[in-house]
């Protein structure tokens, strides 16, 4: 009997030591904080914050620390800050991460000391074909997928010949090819300009303007998005030659590019308007906390908290446990704001792709709606070159 | 053939944006032997001050004049007090001192006008085309761009090559303590031409603003081109900083308009396209490493140049 009470004792002993040691959950959050597209990492910081806000700062009872660490968009900085978060803060999850190139550059380190890596925005091909990985998650998409809806968009919109530009590096090219996987008219020019650092089209619109296509399709993220777009018009080429982009017309921008970008088309697997409670949630409290409207950056980093929460929660706050936790994560069982939200076995979400415009709301502010649907539970194309099945 | 002048103009219109930056740091360097880094930051606040006043008055000229007021008037105060003490040490100290400045600038900006970038409208006479043949126009403005750079490079020629405060500039960027002896006052001369350069890198902004869209950091990758520029030209010549920014700004813009074709003979379109991107962004640092090796000096070296 005295050894069962014992016995008893030591477990409960047990128990408490573990939650004492564990009563708290770090999560390292590397993301672009500083130069001109700091404002890319403040908005999904700010989505990720609005997460915790909706959470009490709390994951199944365990209190959130955060440790935000600036990139500089440089994989270089990326995988150097990634590697101080694992080895010196120890944290228990790393997340964050806008750039292809700053992502390709710290996921290995988090693999090998076997921590979760979530990304909250970049998608790059490796990582769901080849070097797919079981420590790795994607909150967002491949970053082929998104292009390829543009691309479909466009056979639907009868476009026969278009003009491909893009910035030279991963997530460019992923882009580029994406569009032209789907695209099945004729890409009658493709240009990739320096990346980061040009600041000057006017060479790559004049072989526009010489080309004629029937439209053109840019991948420009952050500032150069605005930056482009306003040297279309400035070209005389807006209202002239249609242009389509992926991820350049964005909440981040329109408060900038206005009534230029008014009537854009794009494609996006998540859209202010989208019908679902969380949504509706999500962009009013955003609205009210921070005076905008959210874009997909913050929209991606909300649900890459509340995945986070869901697997904490599943576990019973135990982080030791990977396998568990890495089980609750491919459940992906929470409300996410883009309605429905599974995981492929590339630990890719499985999800819609909508058509958008800008449109004008109410008050004069500059914002999207959607259009139509293009794709419906779309997998990548590269989940069946991983190892994972 | 029209592309190619159009690619020629494109050319000579970001030369003459890079001049107006390069030639104040030229003369700063020469006549002041003072490595100014935060000059990019002066080209920045003078994109913001535009962006502020062009908005505010509702007038692009009366805008931009306040603007180049407000930048040269800037360049003033950081001269007498951030400056003046680096002006006897050493160039490494002025880099790190104006690099501080750098740094300082961008958080200032975020602090004042917050993160996004903003965006300069052009007024209504200068956002039309001029057309040169059925399928050849240009933008107005870039055109008035190539305008203002060369009556500012001919302005500063006269000014330099013709004028009684050109010779004392140019006695100054030979020989700073041999003129400050036959009575030169070469305080007053340093700060007119920090003056003079701050006013060129407001204009280089106020011109900018309508293109690059004014965001912060955006000195930084001009002042890089800036530096190119006038070490290829040859540290305080203005002439070669205008020649330098000729050529810099053509092998810019023609390299990546034809690189791609041309590698296409030889590659297949995906390797030509990325080979040519990463040709044409490094080609002119390759034409700086030759022309240091064969001309230190620079190709057009200002007379009297240690």
């Amino acid at each position: 009997m005295l050894r069962y009470i014992a016995s008893g004792l030591a477990v409960l002993a047990l128990g408490t030591g573990v939650n004492a040691e564990t009563n708290k959950i770090k999560i390292g959050y590397v993301n672009t904080f500083s130069g001109p597209n700091a404002f890319i990492g403040n908005d999904e910081r700010d989505g990720f914050e609005l997460a915790l806000d909706h959470l009490n700062h709390k994951m199944g009872g365990l209190d959130v620390q955060m440790i935000y660490e600036d990139d500089q968009i440089k994989p270089e900085i990326g995988r150097q800050v990634t590697e101080k978060l694992l080895q010196s803060d120890k944290v228990d999850v790393v997340t964050g991460y806008n750039w292809s190139n700053v992502l390709l550059a710290s996921v290995k380190p988090a693999i090998d000391a076997k921590t979760f890596i979530i990304s909250g925005n970049a998608g790059p091909s490796q990582l769901a074909g080849e070097a797919c990985s079981p420590w790795f998650f994607s909150a967002s998409w491949q970053n082929d997928q998104t292009p390829m809806a543009l691309g479909e968009l466009l056979n639907q919109r009868n476009v026969k010949k278009l003009f491909v530009l893009a910035p030279n590096y991963a997530a460019g090219k992923d882009m580029a090819a994406g569009v032209k996987n789907t695209f099945k008219g004729e890409v009658v020019g493709e240009e990739y300009t320096r990346w980061p650092g040009q600041v000057d089209f006017s060479t790559e619109l004049s072989k526009v303007r010489s080309v004629k296509p029937d439209a053109v399709w840019v991948f420009y993220p952050g500032q150069a998005g605005a930056q482009f777009i306003q040297q279309y018009s400035q070209a005389g080429l807006l209202g002239q030659i249609p242009i389509y982009s992926s991820f350049t017309v964005d909440a981040l921008t329109l408060p900038q590019l206005k009534e230029l970008a008014l009537g854009h088309i794009s494609t996006q697997e998540w859209v202010q308007d989208i019908s679902n409670p969380t949504n509706q949630k999500f962009v009013a409290d955003f609205r009210k906390k921070y005076g905008r409207y959210p874009s997909y950056y913050s929209a991606q980093n909300y649900d890459a908290a509340m995945l986070i929460a869901s697997a904490v929660v599943a576990t019973n706050g135990k982080l030791d446990d990977k396998d568990a936790f890495r089980a609750a994560l491919e459940k992906a069982n929470f409300q996410s704001v883009r309605g429905k939200f599974r995981y492929n076995s590339n630990h890719f979400p499985i999800q819609d792709f909508y058509a958008q415009e800008v449109v004008k709301d109410a008050q004069g502010n500059y914002t999207m709606k959607t259009l139509s649907t293009v794709y419906t539970d779309m997998k990548d194309t590269f989940y069946q070159k991983c190892s994972m099945k | 053939m029209s592309l190619f002048i159009e690619q020629t103009l494109n050319g000579v219109q970001l030369a003459l944006l890079l001049f107006l930056v390069a030639a104040g740091l030229t003369l700063v360097f020469g006549i002041m032997d003072f490595m100014n880094l935060s000059h990019g930051s002066l080209f920045m606040m003078g994109a913001y001050f535009a962006a502020t006043f062009v908005t505010l008055t509702g007038s692009f000229v009366l805008g931009g004049l306040i603007a180049i007021v407000c930048t040269t008037l800037l360049g003033f105060v950081i001269e007498a007090v951030w400056l003046r003490p680096l002006f006897g040490r050493g160039h490494l100290d002025q880099v790190l001192g104006t690099f501080g400045l750098v740094l300082f600038f961008n958080d200032f900006v975020r602090l004042v006008w917050g993160p996004g970038g903003r965006t300069v409208g052009l007024p209504q006479m200068l956002q039309g085309h001029v057309y040169f043949g059925p399928n050849f126009s240009y933008p107005v403005y870039r055109l008035v761009l190539i305008a203002v750079g060369l009556l500012v490079a001919a302005g500063l020629f006269l000014l330099v090559q013709r004028t009684k405060t050109g010779m004392i500039i140019r006695a100054a960027a030979s020989d700073r303590e041999m003129a400050g002896a036959i009575g030169a006052d070469i305080n007053r001369v340093s700060a007119m031409v920090f003056g003079l350069g701050a006013a060129l890198a407001g204009l280089a902004g106020l011109f900018a603003a309508p293109i690059l869209t004014v965001q912060i950091g955006m000195g930084d990758n001009i002042l890089i081109l800036a530096l190119v520029i006038i070490v290829i030209g040859g540290l305080g010549s203005v002439r070669g900083a205008f020649l330098a920014a000729l050529i810099v700004g053509l092998i810019d813009a023609l390299g990546r308009a034809y690189m791609p074709n041309l590698l296409r003979l030889i590659l297949s379109p995906v390797a030509a396209s990325t080979a040519a991107g990463a040709l044409s962004s490094v080609a002119i640092y390759i034409l700086l490493a030759v022309i240091l090796l064969v001309k230190p000096q620079g190709l057009f070296p200002a007379r009297g140049a240690r």
